[in-house]
């Protein structure tokens, strides 16, 4: 594993091009696009004010930068630097803004989410969205890039509008079974539509990209009910996380639960490996070398870590949520599958320090990784089962069915890890610290240092 | 009593301890005694007449003086009037009776007192006895109701628990229930703020524009126009457009359906196909036991029966059915149900009667019997021989690791390897010298057959030019004026150029193509000046 050379960024806005070629990172109010082999600069381009959100076309040709504050969006293109184009949103403000699959047009949300304009690159034309509702995810484009499901929000009641991303025409309006929409996510293969319910009532509903209603799936009443939702790759799988920390697992044949997961503060009874993240503390006065030590530098201060496997029964540090406060700190909050569809990895918010993974083959619990802090971000890798995790320390966990590494991050002044993203390819994460970010390139043949045919 | 009168003629001592027996048995007797005082006391009085007669007057007057000083009553003493004579003292014998009488008054009084207190006693202790019975049987009852009572109140306690638990989770749920609104309460306010301060921002920034006035259009500045992405141009949007988009919509669904719909067949198919094995399996396991059975019971032979019925009816009309056939389906599940269960029941009667009957050698355990133990005896074998295989082959290893170390037959063994490598190598040295030599002695013919080769090929090249040249000067009709060209080889093109400028470059032009034509072309480009100045020389004596 080597590690690049730690270079500057702002707001944690760095992204690699969709086809895996450059790396653009903003700093203030510059944006810099670096190769992503060679870590060359090859362009630089400045914008008028402080970048809030950044996003690449999806041919790769171009990059959104937009200026919430002075609601700007700035496009630049790569072939041609001196190519500019400016979107003024004029009084009525910016809050988010995206670019479309097709890579030629640009969907800005106003502020109060008034109305979402749409902006061709082709043509200067400007069409206007209607009544867009405010929420968790309103907006979502289906994979293939050809339609566009939408949130609307009128009259006290919620719509869907299926927008087809060729020429912006409504295929569908629909209203839906729910009391307050959250959010809505088509499956991998665009054919389902999953809407759910706020947190106020646990509902979800399945349509067709025709608009009928294909399924209800509702576990209980009244708890607080849906906090994540995620289609798994192969949109076989629809995993539910809920404020009851437990994942229920619906099946796309008959739309009805297959399985759910609990995550309980004391794991037994089960076939899966726990590993727990112990630190090695290096002998401060020890008697070989302390020049040695001295001259690491930074690494006297950066303890060495390593997982060990703990035999079970083991218990996982849970914290209570404030029961007054609103959206309490329980429950599923992140479901990630990897690509094949074989893993799930879920983070309970009430056991922050911990990272369950289950095998979908068996519908089982596979790993639980037990850190010393609370885990920020983790991803898989999108060609492998590999998951990559941080938390918020100078360390890079990975994962993967042979057994679990902590790789120290060899920064010097301390480069504490907060989001991680892999690269198109696997075979590079860019890590992201607070103004930070580094480069982690894999070695085609993974090292394990903890695996569990070692101990058993 | 009518032995008192047998031995009343006896010896006066047993005359008078029958007597004192008769008045002083202090024993319960004495109440019988007492009833039948008087006809005793008369029979007695017989008997005290016949203590005293005529003739023991003083004995008997002395016997009594003794009792009297027994009794306690010494003060009276009979005495006689005079000694001989037959009467008595009156005085004292008369005291001496009253004192009796008294004495027997008392004894009386006592007496009844006695019974008196006996009836008393005994009739206490009747009653006694009544009140223990009763009092027992009224404990008794009262246990008993004490243990229905206990009985009552051990329900009682549980319906207490149940009602305490009950209660407890009631609460609980209570609890739960009210938890949830406490969130929902907070949630809704959360929501309701934000809300809240949305409006305000709202309100404010509405107020803000109102004043402001200025209102900053929306634009887009751009310095050209892009592509479109997949180059096309723009379409118009028209009815046909929608409806395109209408059916790109409903095909995509229609594949997407197409192929689960597929896939879900593929796995049909693949699970009924395992369901028809495991049928066949199942009833291949059953029925081999048909002709070794003879002690079967009669539900095995009937079994049979049907299974050879399935067997037989069943398979080739089921091929035959509408494979998705819902009717085929259950038929299918029903008879793998079915074979299911004899299965179940056979592996339990088997087990029943391994244990039961362990020295019964049915045929249907002997047979698997006998196969298992040939194959563990096959199995031993194998095992045998491997083992025997890994041996040997230790064995090599060991006697090529030990001869390694015996270092003179190693030597030895490694000089005779080394020495044959080496003639070996001789050898072949030799044979690459020879090829060696060869080859150079080939080289330097080759060079000298070229070089010669070169050399005669000039020649014959010169000669040919001489010829042609010749043949073609023969042929022209300008050999007059050759002749008066000069010899000078150097400056033959130049005064030919002078002279007859176009013929000499003609003639040249046509002898470079001639000699081009027939030569090779390095030989002309190597000699080209060469063979013009040599054809010019010969060219310009003729």
């Amino acid at each position: 594993m080597n590690f690049s050379e730690v270079f500057k960024q702002t707001n944690q806005l760095c992204k690699v091009s969709p086809d895996g070629k450059y790396l653009a990172t903003c700093v203030q109010y510059r944006l810099v696009v670096r190769d992503v082999s060679t870590l060359q600069i090859l362009q630089l381009y400045t914008c008028l004010d402080q970048v809030s959100h950044m996003e690449w076309s999806s041919d790769s040709l171009f990059i959104l930068c937009a200026m919430y504050n002075r609601g700007l969006v700035q496009v630049w293109s790569l072939e041609q630097p001196d190519w500019h184009c400016k979107i003024d949103e004029g009084s009525i403000g910016l809050v988010s803004s995206r670019w479309s699959p097709d890579g030629r047009h640009i969907l800005n949300t106003t502020e109060f989410h008034l109305r979402v304009t749409v902006w061709s690159l082709c043509t200067k034309a400007v069409s206007y969205i209607k009544y867009p509702k405010a929420c968790q995810k309103g907006i979502d484009f289906s994979r293939d890039g050809r339609y566009m499901a939408l949130a609307e929000r009128r009259d006290c009641k919620d719509y869907v509008c299926v927008f087809v991303c060729d020429d912006w025409h409504l295929l569908r309006h629909f209203e839906t079974e729910t009391q307050d929409l959250a959010g809505l996510e088509w499956s991998p293969n665009g054919c389902v539509l999953a809407v759910w319910d706020s947190c106020l009532e646990y509902k979800v509903l399945l349509y067709s990209l025709d608009g009928r209603l294909l399924s209800t799936y509702s576990a209980y009443e009244w708890s607080l009910g849906v906090k994540s939702v995620s289609w798994s790759p192969s949109s076989q799988f629809l995993a539910i996380g809920s404020y009851d920390e437990k994942v229920r697992i619906l099946n796309h044949i008959t739309w009805k639960k297959i399985t759910q997961f609990e995550h309980p503060a004391i794991i037994d009874n089960t076939k899966a490996t726990v590993y727990k993240e112990a630190e090695k503390r290096p002998g401060v006065g020890s008697d070989e070398m302390p020049l040695h030590n001295i001259t690491m530098g930074a690494t006297l201060f950066n303890t060495q870590s390593k997982y060990e496997i703990c035999p079970l029964p083991v218990q996982i540090p849970v914290v209570k949520p404030d029961p007054d406060r609103a959206s309490p700190k329980i429950g599923i909050s992140v479901l990630a599958f990897s690509s094949d569809s074989r893993y799930l990895a879920t983070k309970n918010d009430n056991m922050a320090t911990a990272v369950w993974v289950w095998d979908m083959q068996k519908m089982s619990l596979e790993a639980v990784l037990e850190q010393t802090s609370a885990v920020r971000c983790f991803q898989w890798d999108p060609l492998r089962p590999r998951l990559a995790l941080c938390a918020g320390n100078t360390k890079l966990y990975l994962w993967s069915p042979g057994g679990c590494v902590s790789v120290q991050v060899p920064t010097e002044g301390g480069f504490q890890v907060q989001s991680l993203n892999w690269h198109c390819s696997g075979d590079s994460l860019i890590l992201l610290g607070k103004e930070q970010l580094c480069l982690c390139y894999m070695d085609t043949d993974q090292e394990d240092n903890c695996s569990p045919d070692k101990n058993m | 009593m009518g032995e008192w009168w047998t031995t009343e003629t006896s010896m006066e001592n047993y005359e008078i301890s029958s007597i004192s027996h008769v008045t002083m048995s202090p024993s319960r007797r004495n109440n019988l005694v007492s009833m039948y005082s008087f006809p005793l006391s008369k029979s007695s009085y017989s008997v005290i007449s016949a203590f005293c007669t005529e003739d023991n007057i003083p004995q008997c007057i002395s016997y009594i003086n003794q009792e009297l000083a027994s009794l306690g009553l010494s003060s009276t003493c009979i005495e006689a009037i005079s000694p001989g004579d037959t009467g008595l003292s009156t005085v004292p014998a008369l005291n001496a009776m009253y004192e009796l009488l008294q004495i027997h008054r008392r004894s009386m009084c006592n007496l009844e007192e006695l019974e008196r207190e006996q009836l008393r006693k005994s009739s206490t202790l009747e009653h006694i006895q009544m009140s223990n019975t009763r009092l027992k049987d009224q404990l008794e009852l009262s246990i008993r109701e004490k243990s229905g009572l206990h009985e009552t109140e051990r329900q009682l306690q549980l319906k207490i628990k149940t009602l305490q638990s009950c209660l407890k989770t009631e609460k609980d749920e209570v609890q739960k229930l009210q938890s949830v609104i406490a969130s929902r309460a907070s949630q809704y306010s959360h929501d309701a703020k934000r809300k809240e301060r949305e409006a305000v921002k709202l309100k404010e920034r509405l107020s803000q524009l109102l004043i402001d006035r200025k209102d900053k259009k929306l634009a887009i500045d751009v310095l050209n126009c892009l592509g479109r992405a997949d180059g096309k141009r723009r379409h118009w949007k028209t009815t046909k457009a929608t409806s395109s988009h209408e059916d790109e919509m409903y095909k995509s669904l229609l594949s997407d359906y197409e192929a689960s719909q597929r896939s879900l067949m593929l796995e049909n198919a693949e699970l009924k196909k395992v369901l028809q094995q495991m049928k066949k399996e199942m009833m291949h396991i059953l029925s081999p036991r048909q002709p070794s059975t003879r002690g079967a019971t009669a539900d095995d032979s009937q079994e049979q029966a049907d299974l050879d019925g399935e067997a037989k009816g069943g398979d080739a009309s089921r091929e035959s059915l509408d494979q998705y056939c819902e009717h085929a389906r259950e038929q299918l599940t029903n008879s793998i149900r079915q074979q299911w269960r004899k299965l179940r029941n056979h592996v339990e009667r088997l087990d029943s009667q391994g244990t039961s009957q362990n020295q019964l050698e049915s045929n249907k355990e002997v047979i698997p019997r006998e196969t298992h133990e040939d194959e563990m005896e096959r199995m031993r074998c194998e095992v045998q021989q491997c083992r025997e295989f890994i041996h040997a082959q230790q064995q090599l290893l060991q006697q090529q690791l030990n001869t390694s170390f015996d270092d003179e037959t190693a030597a030895l063994l490694n000089d005779c390897y080394t020495l044959e490598e080496k003639e070996r190598l001789k050898e072949e040295w030799r044979l690459f010298e020879e090829q060696k030599r060869n080859f150079e002695r080939e080289r330097k013919n080759f060079t000298e057959a070229a070089i010669r080769l070169g050399r005669e090929k000039k020649a014959f090249e010169e000669d040919r030019a001489s010829w042609l040249k010749n043949q073609f000067l023969n042929m022209t009709p300008f050999t007059h004026r050759r002749r008066y060209s000069s010899s000078d080889g150097q400056s033959a093109l130049s005064i030919s150029n002078g002279k007859i400028p176009g013929l000499a470059c003609f003639q040249t032009k046509i002898l470079a193509t001639l000699c081009m034509n027939i030569l090779p072309r390095q030989f002309l480009s190597l000699r080209f000046g060469n063979t013009e100045v040599a054809s010019f020389a010969y060219l310009h004596p003729l």
